[in-house]
């Protein structure tokens, strides 16, 4: 019931705001909730799954780049741009998958961020294609139909605040399937799994495909949003970043990962104009969250509740 | 009919030969105990017929299948379950999450991406049924990880049976629980269904009397003795080995 009712306050609030906010503040909104669909895309592998990658720009990066070159190509169709880029991004999560999933725990962290640094090296080093370290500046935004041109911040937003929308009821699709539970399974003991006749390999595998599909939806918008597409998006830092806020909202929690997204958006955007330390300031968060939240913003709220005395 | 067949069986660990040569045959509905001192390879004999090893040599049939060379949750699937001897439980999911999951996975819904509410009404309904028999109804709330050593050896029995399995291998069920609680596990393991397979690993002489149709005596991972309680009880080489050959 009191969920019911956040979630239809919340989405009233989010279709609403485009009305309240000021252009500057409405692009801020609108980089929150991409950012929130990628730390979404990590959590199902990372929260519910058991599986941390240092390597998820890789997803975000690869579709980012797809759509660009397709845009400069001429393309412009929406829909094809978007199944482009969600292809190329699934088709490199399951090759990395292949490579990765066979290991787990801090060195599936380092296997993830090696293959991932290859695709980075290949967008920076490459200059005819990729552009290099300038990346590739002037990506139109798609043409969607015949209704609904995404040109104009507002319009754009509201894309953005559908695709979210979608994005999160998929994942509460899958997180409450039999599936999801199963990978919660294999997060709390995977032996055990096993022996009651699991294949947990497919489960963790299937769960790694979908979370790069969706990381490059994060990144097929971040590159519309910027109109423009850098090796930044392909980087370690937005990697780590996108574990920071998953671990700061609360990692196997649906709604956790999108406020923690929409937390380090903030404090990135405040910060960022008083000082260059922002990546410092972002450790020390990092430290700070995991010394006494452990559990997230989100695992606080629950904390409380539970040791309050009845 | 044979519900598990080891033959010569042998597994080692570097120079170690922790299984060697190790061939049991025991038929549908036995409860056979495996019996031994540490070391004895009684673990790594179920870490083999579970399939998280691999053996060097032999082969292990589960009714009529070969299955030396599947994967565990091929095995599971054709009817193995086990628990181990250091429990392994989900530790922040509730008894009912935990029981549902073992209902799980021998179920069709397995592995299905977006059906939750129907298949999982028919789960839960399955996992509550299985904690009111077992008498668990009380703590299905409660994460596992919080309940008392004695609860989760119990938990760790009904995940092993909530699996439907057809051969059920159980390492040391009554390790490090004080006598009542040991009494209440053993009450559980003789009320399993009756074409249930079971293979015991004990330590405890009076429950591994208690429990057995049958009895093998494992030592430096061979067979060193087979036959009913009686047998095994008046075997000299028995008493050697447990208590010292001065004796």
């Amino acid at each position: 019931m009191i969920r019911a009712l956040g979630t239809t306050v919340g989405a009233l609030a989010l279709g609403l705001l485009p009305l309240a906010l000021r252009s500057y503040q409405l692009g801020l909104l609108t980089k929150m909730l991409i950012l929130a669909i990628f730390a979404m895309s990590l959590n199902l592998i990372l929260g519910y799954g058991g599986l941390p990658s240092m390597g998820h720009a890789a997803y975000f990066g690869i579709a980012g780049y797809t759509v660009a070159l397709l845009a400069r190509g001429g393309l412009t169709h929406f829909g094809l741009e978007l199944g482009a880029g969600i292809i190329a991004a699934a088709l490199t999560a399951a090759l990395f998958g292949l490579l990765a999933l066979r290991t787990q725990g801090a060195y599936l962290l380092m296997i993830t961020l090696a293959l991932a640094q290859v695709l980075w090296g290949i967008a920076f080093g490459w200059r005819s294609v990729t552009g290099g370290d300038d990346g590739l500046p002037g990506i139109p935004r798609p043409v969607t139909g015949l209704l609904w041109s995404v040109g104009d911040g507002v319009r754009f937003y509201y894309l953005v605040l559908v695709v979210f929308a979608v994005a999160m009821a998929l994942l509460w699709l899958v997180v409450r399937s039999p599936f999801g539970r199963a990978l919660v399974g294999i997060r709390e003991s995977e032996r055990r799994m096993e022996v009651l006749g699991y294949n947990t390999w497919a489960h963790k595998y299937v769960a790694f495909v979908i979370a790069g599909a969706l990381a490059g939806v994060a990144g097929i918008l971040f590159v519309y949003d910027n109109r423009f597409v850098s090796p930044a998006y392909l980087s370690v830092v937005l990697s780590a970043t996108g574990l920071i806020m998953v671990i700061l909202g609360g990692a196997g929690t649906l709604l956790g990962p999108a406020l923690g997204a929409a937390a380090i958006v903030f404090l990135e955007n405040i910060i960022s104009a008083q000082t260059q330390r922002w990546p410092l300031v972002l450790g020390l968060i990092y430290v700070v969250v995991t010394l006494f939240a452990p559990a997230g913003l989100l695992g606080l709220r629950w904390r409380r509740r539970a040791t309050r005395p009845s | 009919m044979i519900a598990l067949a080891i033959e010569n069986l042998t597994h080692d660990f570097g120079g170690l030969r922790a299984v060697d040569g190790v061939t049991l045959t025991i038929p549908v509905g036995e409860r056979r105990v495996i019996l031994g001192p540490n070391g004895a390879g009684k673990t790594t004999l179920f870490n083999l017929v579970t399939g998280l090893f691999s053996p060097f040599s032999g082969a292990i049939r589960l009714f009529d299948h070969d299955i030396t060379a599947l994967a565990p949750y091929q095995r599971a699937r054709l009817g193995l379950g086990r628990t181990f001897q250091v429990t392994t439980l989900f530790p922040r999911l509730t008894v009912l999450e935990s029981v549902r999951l073992a209902v799980q996975g021998a179920d069709r819904a397995r592995f299905s991406l977006f059906r939750p509410f129907a298949s999982t009404r028919r789960l839960s309904q399955q996992a509550e049924a299985l904690l009111a028999e077992w008498n668990l109804t009380d703590r299905r709330a409660v994460p596992t990880r919080e309940l008392s050593y004695g609860e989760q050896r119990q938990v760790e029995l009904l995940l092993a049976l909530a699996g439907r399995p057809r051969v059920l291998l159980l390492d040391e069920p009554t390790a490090g629980l004080s006598a009542a609680e040991a009494a209440t596990v053993v009450a559980m393991i003789k009320r399993f269904p009756p074409d249930v397979t079971v293979l015991l690993i004990e330590h405890d002489m009076d429950v591994a009397f208690t429990l057995a149709d049958r009895i093998s005596v494992l030592h430096q991972g061979r067979v060193l003795a087979e036959g009913t309680r009686d047998e095994v009880h008046a075997d000299v080489r028995v008493k050697e080995i447990y208590l010292g050959s001065q004796v």
